[in-house]
């Protein structure tokens, strides 16, 4: 009886794919506010994404993530490609891990996605630096990890239409 | 999406192969980054991209506009009272140099004329509004709210009420990006004001300035002013861009390390005045090339002094 099974006693809805679309829009809004050099603020866009493509690797990938890197290039007026390639990259690794995360609980989970993010930064920040830009400073990391800690919320957040039943019934179990 | 290790049955169809997918969209990113970075192809279709986001980046922008708005309306009334006195004791103490300044043109312009020089082109410039601080952490830049509309253009210099904050280095119809003058990349060609002194000076990160290739014995003091040269044809000459910091002469260093502070506040938020593109004489004819080599190199360390 000692088998793993995934922690979700429930029975998930299948994914709208609008619902999908609406989440990462919000979230590059989210990400355009403009604060400024603010720490602590996590990317939105990033902590979306991977959460969208660990959870439906079959709707969110590379193609996604590019798009919204190039439209995350735009509105951050830093280099182009330098979000797509970071983007694209942590989508592959969501996709390619999805099956393996799912069986964590939660805050296992979120250990998964901060290396994950933290690469991003890493690859945004070697694509920089070889280009000849400053050091950002110690603190611009500090926003992989509020995104970390994020993830637990996030997950019951952006779960809850799929948690919803068809219909209302009594005898229902679920 | 394959799980790592397996391989879907082949009935089902899923387009390339994760690996290939990730091959293709990596390459097309550092194509697109090359092509930034090192060619700047990219300047039209950045253009094209983000007329197109410009709502969707208003939207953005209106609740951090609005929570600016309501710490204004209720700054409270003696706050306003103060800077308003203050605004009033300081435009006092400056209406001497203001009064005098139309008549002092005049006389100039008369000397100028006597003395058969050229004229100094007259300063103008548009008033805009820094909307906010560009979020990309490896550079310093700022959005203003002017734009292509309002006659900005790519290259023109932009000071506030003290000093040079930097220069207009993208134009979008409605909105102007600036990189401001602590910038890695961005360079100004100053003169000291005491001696004449010239030097470049370069963004060195954490909101200060460094003058770059001054030799060790260089007469330069701490709390120098450092004035625009007005050599590149971008600024006008005698614009106020730093105060000499810190000199660190190292006689093991060929150069000495010269950190300064500007003088304009240039990571500060407010009006700023974009100033009008300076018409520049026409440079003369470069002798031939053979005979310029060994002048080019003197005239260089000569400059670099």
């Amino acid at each position: 009886m000692n088998q793993p099974t995934h922690r979700s006693n429930r029975i998930l809805l299948p994914a709208r794919s609008w619902f999908i679309t609406v989440t990462l829009l919000l979230a590059l809004l989210l990400n355009l506010v403009p604060l400024g050099r603010l720490p602590f603020v996590p990317d939105w866009v990033a902590l979306v994404l991977i959460f969208w493509s660990i959870h439906q690797p079959l709707k969110v990938g590379m193609g996604t993530a590019f798009f919204f890197g190039i439209a995350m290039d735009v509105g951050d007026a830093s280099v182009m490609g330098q979000h797509a390639l970071a983007y694209v990259l942590l989508a592959f690794a969501g996709c390619g891990l999805s099956r393996r995360i799912l069986w964590f609980p939660l805050l296992l989970q979120a250990a998964h996605v901060l290396p994950m993010l933290l690469g991003a930064q890493l690859v945004m920040l070697a694509a920089r630096m070889i280009g000849g830009a400053e050091f950002p400073g110690l603190l611009w990391f500090t926003s992989s990890f509020v995104a970390a800690a994020l993830w637990h919320p996030l997950t019951y957040l952006l779960l809850l239409p799929q948690y919803r039943p068809v219909e209302r019934d009594d005898n229902r179990p679920i | 999406m394959s799980v790592v290790g397996h391989t879907p049955p082949p009935f089902f169809k899923r387009g390339p192969a994760p690996l290939a997918r990730l091959t293709f969209f990596a390459a097309l990113s550092i194509v697109l980054l090359v092509a930034d970075l090192r060619f700047h192809t990219l300047e039209w279709a950045r253009l094209v991209l983000a007329t197109i986001a410009w709502p969707v980046q208003r939207v953005a922008q209106m609740p951090v506009e609005g929570a600016a708005g309501a710490g204004q309306y209720f700054a409270s009334l003696i706050q306003l009272q103060q800077e308003n006195a203050a605004l009033r004791s300081r435009s006092l103490a400056t209406a001497n140099q203001l009064l005098r300044q139309e008549h002092l043109e005049q006389e100039n312009r008369r000397l100028r004329a006597l003395l058969d020089m050229k004229e100094r082109q007259p300063a103008e410039g548009r008033v805009a509004e820094i909307l906010y601080a560009a979020r990309d952490p490896f550079s310093r830049r700022v959005l203003i709210d002017k734009g292509l509309q309002a006659g900005i253009a790519a290259g023109q210099a932009v000071i506030d009420d003290l000093g040079v904050i930097g220069q207009v280095t993208r134009v979008f119809p409605l909105m102007a990006e600036v990189t401001l003058l602590t910038d890695k990349d961005q360079a100004i060609p100053v003169r000291v004001q005491r001696n004449g002194l010239r030097a470049v000076a370069a963004g060195a990160g954490a909101g200060s300035i460094e003058l770059r290739f001054l030799a060790a014995n260089a007469e330069i003091q701490v709390g120098d002013i450092l004035v625009t040269s007005g050599l590149d044809g971008l600024y006008l000459p005698g614009l106020p861009v730093a105060r000499v910091a810190h000199i660190d002469r190292d006689n093991s260093f060929a150069f000495a390390r010269i950190r300064c502070e500007p003088i304009a506040g240039v990571e500060r938020h407010g009006h700023v005045l974009v100033l009008g593109s300076r018409i520049v004489p026409p440079r003369p004819e470069e002798a031939s090339t053979t005979a310029d080599v060994p002048g080019k190199g003197r005239r260089v360390k000569k400059a670099v002094r």
